[in-house]
């Protein structure tokens, strides 16, 4: 067993990724981020605070469903799914928006920020700042404006400003530079609440902190149902926050595989993707060194993926060392096999999962032929599809 | 002896701070740009500050952001950039510095960078997204032929600040307010405390300010202290809005003579 994974380091890597690529303005602010953050990880007054808001406003522990008839389907291993889909606001983003919050509060910061691509983190922080009656700036592009609109209302009802993005490819990745610019702009006021495992450090540390515990609650629950761990955990990356989410707590345990699942788009060939960790090489953006869609001058490419959740060019930090560890191993699912995937899961099982889980169910596809009856496969639903039931009845009726 | 700080300082001992132009290298027009720096040079510019164009350009407004996406579309690249800076240097002692984000830099290969930077007859680099922390892995070797420039704001701190001065040559580029390049109205007392600040823990290098420098005025406020001004985004705003470059050239050789 590997006992030795520890990271970032001292100096914010993974390996070689990872780092603190961001203009001068901003490293005071993430050297106070991350001191603050040492300092109340510890302490029982932030973490009672912290479980308390999961469990009681969150909805946490959120269940892990045995889908029998997914399982029956595939007549092959046994199938559970873990039920992010259930937290508050409908995705697992309000795992990490609330612990920010709580950062923010400390910081004594009186303005919120966040980037946003499918909407999900954009609801979870105008969420958590209604809550905590702090003002919310969310940067959205316009692309994702338009095939997210139930989030953009949402965002609006509860008392966010919603600031539409209209350069490059008018998606997450100029949300996120949009962002950085405002943080760079106001930040002694402001805290930027990053939404996955990207950016400077101490973010694809903290992201990975608060999302960890849904790896730490699967494996209770598995061990509970099964009396053992399981031999395939599958989730879908874009940044990778419900993937890291998931894997962390596992990550000692070798035994277990871990499969990241990006977005293909409409095919490799095609060069409409985001499947950054197949075909990407390592770059520097948005203020990390870690795998990027780029060309061969180093600019960035614009990329697709039918899921505006998983349409990004670049991948947190420490999926790029965890590949190149190969102690995960990253394939690819394709635009119409991601819409199969949710036809599969709400037939099959009454779930309706976002387009970015989606992904992560339709490679059982090629998965589940490779199992025995022996074994255990847990996907994540990182979140409920309601969003997208406008791009998914557009589609399926084509 | 670093060529630029000789430079400038050569510059202050005739009661002249120096005036450098950012230009985005083949904005507006690729064929004609370098014609457009030598006008500018001729204008009064002491120093050309060459912005190599990037997709995602975090320390930019939306000025620069358009000009950096017009050269883009130009279909400029690092080659271009080379050319363009040793068609310049060729017929000046006019210091040419190149600013540019990280991944470009990167792709292209550091040491590759800064050997055919060298060879154009460029001076120095500015790279807004590698700071202190980040300097020694991305500039692996430590020793350049050219100046690395690199940047105080207004949240560095003084430690920050004397290790920003310790670890650049030529000259430290001190922002004068915290944002992205723009431009702006006016500056408050507090821009003026910060930079009179950061002015009395440079000791190494020369310093320069920039980010909203947009007019003579500007200039003025800021000569007292520091050792030169970078005008950026007023220069490119000028180039979006006119088609001719007369109004543009204009405005250098304002910000020139506010310079002496």
């Amino acid at each position: 067993m590997k006992t030795n994974y520890n990271y970032p380091d001292k100096n914010g890597k993974f390996g070689q990724y990872g780092g603190r690529f961001v203009p001068e303005t901003l490293l005071p602010a993430l050297y106070e981020l991350d001191q603050c953050y040492q300092e109340i990880k510890n302490d029982s007054s932030f973490t009672s605070e912290y479980e308390k808001l999961q469990k009681e406003y969150n909805g946490r522990p959120t269940p892990l469903t045995f889908a029998d008839r997914l399982t029956e389907h595939f007549g092959t291993a046994k199938i559970y799914l873990k039920r992010e889909d259930l937290c508050h606001t409908g995705a697992h983003k309000l795992n990490n928006a609330i612990g920010q919050i709580l950062i923010a509060k400390r910081l004594g910061k009186k303005r919120i920020i966040a980037e946003t691509g499918a909407g999900q983190h954009g609801v979870a922080v105008a969420t958590v700042c209604a809550k905590f009656g702090l003002q919310c700036v969310v940067y959205m592009g316009e692309t994702d404006i338009e095939r997210q609109k139930p989030n953009v209302f949402r965002m609006k009802l509860l008392g966010a400003e919603v600031r539409p993005v209209n350069s490059g490819s008018k998606t997450l990745k100029d949300a996120t530079n949009e962002a950085i610019r405002d943080w760079v702009t106001n930040v002694k006021d402001t805290h930027y609440i990053i939404g996955s495992v990207v950016g400077p450090h101490p973010y694809p540390m903290i992201v990975r902190d608060f999302q960890s515990i849904i790896g730490i609650e699967t494996k209770e629950q598995i061990m509970k149902a099964e009396g053992k761990l399981p031999d395939d955990i599958v989730a879908c990356v874009g940044g990778g926050s419900n993937a890291i989410g998931i894997f962390y707590p596992f990550i000692n345990n070798e035994e277990v595989n871990l499969i990241g699942i990006e977005a293909e788009g409409l095919g490799i060939e095609t060069g409409k993707h985001c499947a950054t960790l197949s075909v990407g090489e390592p770059g520097i953006f948005h203020g990390m060194k870690s795998y990027l869609l780029q060309n061969s001058e180093g600019q960035v490419e614009e990329v697709h993926s039918i899921s505006a959740g998983l349409d990004y060019p670049g991948v947190g930090p420490e999926h790029s060392l965890l590949k190149d560890i190969e102690r995960v191993k990253y394939f690819s699912v394709k635009d119409d096999d991601a819409l199969k995937g949710v036809d599969l899961l709400t037939k099959l099982e009454g779930i309706l999962p976002a387009l970015e889980s989606a992904h992560a169910i339709a490679y059982l596809e090629k998965l589940m032929p490779q199992k025995s009856k022996d074994e255990i496969v847990i996907v994540n639903v990182s979140g409920r599809g309601d969003k997208d039931l406008a791009i998914i009845i557009d589609n399926l009726s084509k | 002896m670093s060529y630029i700080k000789d430079y400038i300082e050569k510059l202050n001992g005739r009661n002249r701070k120096a005036l450098s132009i950012f230009l985005t290298s083949g904005f507006p027009d690729k064929n004609s740009f370098i014609d457009l720096a030598k006008q500018v040079l001729n204008s009064g510019a002491d120093m050309l500050e060459l912005g190599i164009p990037f997709s995602d350009p975090l320390a930019d407004g939306p000025i620069i952001q358009a000009s950096s996406k017009i050269a883009l579309d130009n279909g400029i690249k690092l080659k271009d950039v080379f050319s363009f800076s040793e068609a310049i240097t060729g017929g000046t002692i006019k210091p040419v510095i190149l600013m540019g984000y990280a991944n470009p830099i990167r792709k292209y290969g550091v040491e590759n960078f800064l050997r055919d930077a060298n060879n154009s007859g460029v001076k120095g680099l500015i790279v807004p997204d590698v700071p202190l922390e980040e300097y020694d892995s991305f500039f692996e070797s430590g020793v350049h032929k050219i100046d690395v420039i690199l940047l105080t704001t207004p949240t560095s701190s003084e430690e920050r600040i004397k290790a920003i001065d310790e670890k650049s040559s030529g000259f430290v580029y001190c922002v004068s307010i915290t944002g992205t390049t723009g431009v702006k109205e006016n500056f408050s007392d507090e821009v003026i405390n910060n930079i009179s600040r950061t002015r009395s823990l440079i000791k190494k290098n020369k310093m320069m300010i920039g980010f909203g420098v947009s007019k003579p005025e500007d200039v003025k406020t800021f000569s007292p202290y520091c050792d030169g001004v970078i005008a950026g985004s007023a220069v490119i705003k000028s180039l979006l809005n006119n088609d001719n470059y007369d109004t543009t050239l204009k405005l250098i050789s304002e910000l020139s003579r506010a310079c002496e």
